[in-house]
């Protein structure tokens, strides 16, 4: 219940705007980030907002501006992909998002990559999944067609 | 507890039937506990990656509690050979 006041207080003196996730060029989504304030159960939130968008990223810093260098890795290689509309969470800005996320994906560390609600994984699993053309065929499976999927097909 | 990358290094070795361990203590570069580790394992022989990670995981869950930054690499044996021939 502390909690729930302290988050609730937090939002209310730096207003919403700190904690809407942001769309990769920095802007944030418009719609209220609501689940992040008002709500006292926020495991129950995340299953949520994995599910809301077809890629989510939990990471340091947002994708215009990476704190760390496992969460650039991360938006780097999303980019490279020309996947560059997702969801992307700081937690930085929210210690019980950070420690949430851990919990609810069972996965000691950020960054936490997942696709249609489900985690995949952290940086290393990203970075070997692109490097082996998994990455590729897991965005075509979300419907996305990676970039590099693209410029492979223009060059044959 | 101070976590050594010889402490995780055994306990990979142990619990996963490691044939080869590698711990790279990256502390120097960040500024609390980091380890790199490449782990090749029979173990991991038909798991998926994210599969094999959690296995890494688990094996380390109380290390893993006090270490900041963690990467790994997991190889099965037969993968480890190609790795190395390339």
């Amino acid at each position: 219940m502390n909690t729930f006041i302290k988050i609730t207080a937090r939002c209310l003196r730096s207003g919403a705007q700190a904690y809407l996730p942001r769309q990769a060029d920095g802007r944030a989504w418009s719609a209220p980030a609501r689940f992040l304030c008002a709500s006292a159960d926020p495991t129950k939130d995340l299953g949520e907002i994995v599910k809301k968008d077809k890629v989510v990223v939990f990471m340091k810093g947002t994708p215009a501006q990476p704190m760390c260098g496992f969460s650039n890795a991360v938006v780097q290689i999303l980019r490279m992909h020309g996947v560059d509309q997702y969801a992307a969470y700081n937690v930085l800005e929210d210690q019980d998002l950070r420690q949430g996320v851990k919990d609810f994906s069972n996965w000691p560390t950020i960054p936490q990559v997942y696709f249609n609600g489900e985690f995949v994984g952290g940086c290393d699993i990203l970075l070997q999944m692109h490097q082996n053309g998994d990455l590729v065929e897991e965005l075509q499976k979300l419907g996305i067609s990676s970039a590099l999927l693209n410029a492979e097909k223009e060059s044959k | 507890m101070a976590i050594t990358a010889d402490h995780i290094k055994d306990k990979l070795t142990k619990e996963l039937a490691a044939v080869h361990v590698d711990v790279e203590d990256t502390s120097q570069n960040r500024c609390a506990a980091s380890f790199k580790v490449l782990v090749v394992s029979p173990q991991f022989e038909g798991k998926q990656l994210l599969q094999r990670h959690r296995m890494v995981n688990t094996c380390l869950a109380d290390e893993l509690k006090e270490i900041h930054a963690f990467e790994q690499k997991t190889f099965t044996p037969e993968q480890w050979e190609k790795q190395k021939a390339q």
